[in-house]
């Protein structure tokens, strides 16, 4: 492992996956610079003044493979290679940010991203839940593997997410909403998929991270039609208004979007 | 830390967290990379590590150690531009400025990747930059002709008075 020094700050920059695993601990004090296109916005305007940084460039935590039907992508695999994943995951991908950033940014950032000041942050978040996708992260306790909802609830809990898994769905959606602009951030997107434990749901854009649509999946699995099913999407979601959008804006589109998903998905 | 820029071995001494963008402009004074929101947005910083364009501002030194970084200092001469230069120059594809050498590497790297010729193409790759004086059809043109070949040579000289022939030599960070 690779350590810079100086006077304030110390860099460790590991070359494999157990050297940053023993690196970063239990997380305390730690700022992890993956990809950089969210740390380093928050470095250049002095937000963020970082004793211990933990960079990630050479830790042999980028790539995806894929074993039978379970594809596993590592935490420092970039925005830009998931372009091509299986749906919802590419259209999400394909979605973030511009193809200079997203061949910046990495899916390990993209699941930890704290939410923006201005707007919801985490475009991956969504289609990973609907694929029903683990994580596995390290940190105090150890190495630990969970839903990708639950790592997401936890919240400032320090963690190092090393990778991400998920099995190839039956079928897989999305449908977004996006700001008239030449820079594509997200208002509101909504990702489903198929798979073996029924069909599966989640928002981008109705809370600082994202959400499953519980009550909508289980109208689904109770046999309702697209549109009923959808009417259904605000139960137990509260969005929000920020810079993009209203909170009432929110409100009439999520059921439009989810509808649209599980009409793609029959 | 080291860093080829335009050609030219440097050694830096920021510290390894300083963004590109402000090891470019303030200890080599190199300015086309321009700071425009210093967060990932606007693409006026854009610049091309080891020929792939990445933003400046968001890219820390440490991470760019050893690479080999292009700016627009790096590509033609006020009296030999570059097709995309000549492009820009041509179609009028400039207007205040500030944008422009963003555009210049991110169309330069497509072009050099075989692509270009495609306006769908054209203003996919090039999305990721604000151009505030909203020359975005000049500037699309621009590209799709350089990218087919269809533009003359090109010389700013005549633009740049008495200082013309001088003004490579002037530049700092160019290799003349």
């Amino acid at each position: 492992m690779e350590t810079v020094e100086t006077d304030a700050l110390t860099i460790a920059r590991p070359s494999s996956p157990q050297d940053a695993v023993a690196a970063f601990g239990d997380g305390a004090g730690i700022t992890v610079f993956g990809g950089g296109s969210i740390v380093m916005v928050e470095l250049v305007h002095n937000r963020l003044v970082p004793e211990q940084v933990l960079m990630l460039d050479r830790a042999g935590l980028a790539g995806v493979r894929s074993e039978a039907e379970r594809t596993t992508i590592g935490a420092m695999t970039t925005v830009a290679e998931l372009e091509t994943a299986v749906e919802p995951l590419g259209t999400s991908a394909r979605g973030v940010a511009d193809r200079e950033v997203r061949a910046q940014a990495t899916l390990g950032g993209n699941l930890c991203a704290p939410p923006g000041a201005e707007s919801p942050r985490g475009d991956l978040q969504g289609a990973l839940i609907a694929l029903g996708a683990e994580v596995r992260s390290a940190g105090a306790g150890g190495e630990r593997a969970e839903p990708v909802e639950e790592f997401l609830q936890r919240g400032s809990e320090p963690r190092l997410v090393l990778e991400v898994s998920f099995e190839t769905p039956a079928a897989g959606a999305s449908a977004s909403v996006r700001r008239p602009h030449a820079h594509a951030y997200t208002i509101l997107a909504v990702s489903g998929a198929r798979t073996a434990g029924g069909v599966r749901l989640a928002a981008c854009g109705v809370a600082p991270h994202a959400v499953r649509l519980a009550v909508a999946e289980q109208a689904v699995a109770d046999g309702a039609e697209p549109a009923a099913a959808a009417a259904r999407a605000l139960e137990g979601v509260t969005p929000a208004d920020d810079a993009l959008a209203s909170a009432w804006y929110r409100e009439q589109t999520l059921p439009v979007l989810v509808a649209r998903v599980l009409n793609d998905l029959r | 830390m080291r860093l080829t820029v335009n050609g030219v071995q440097r050694e830096l001494v920021s510290p390894p967290l300083t963004s590109l963008l402000q090891v470019l402009r303030e200890e080599l004074g190199i300015t086309s990379p321009k700071a425009g929101c210093q967060q990932g947005g606007c693409g006026a910083c854009t610049v091309l590590i080891d020929g792939q364009p990445r933003r400046a501002c968001l890219t820390a030194l440490a991470a760019a150690d050893g690479a080999e970084l292009r700016t627009v200092e790096g590509l033609g001469s006020p009296t030999n531009l570059t097709p995309v230069q000549a492009a820009f120059d041509s179609h009028y594809a400039a207007q205040c400025g500030f944008c422009t050498s963003g555009f210049l590497m991110a169309s330069t790297a497509l072009i050099e990747a075989g692509g270009g010729t495609d306006r769908a193409e054209v203003i996919e790759a090039l999305s990721g930059h604000v151009c505030r004086c909203t020359g975005y059809v000049k500037i699309v043109q621009a590209v799709t002709a350089a990218a087919a070949g269809d533009v003359e040579p090109a010389s700013v000289e005549a633009d740049m008075g008495a200082q013309g022939k001088d003004a490579a030599r002037l530049i700092p960070g160019s290799p003349a």
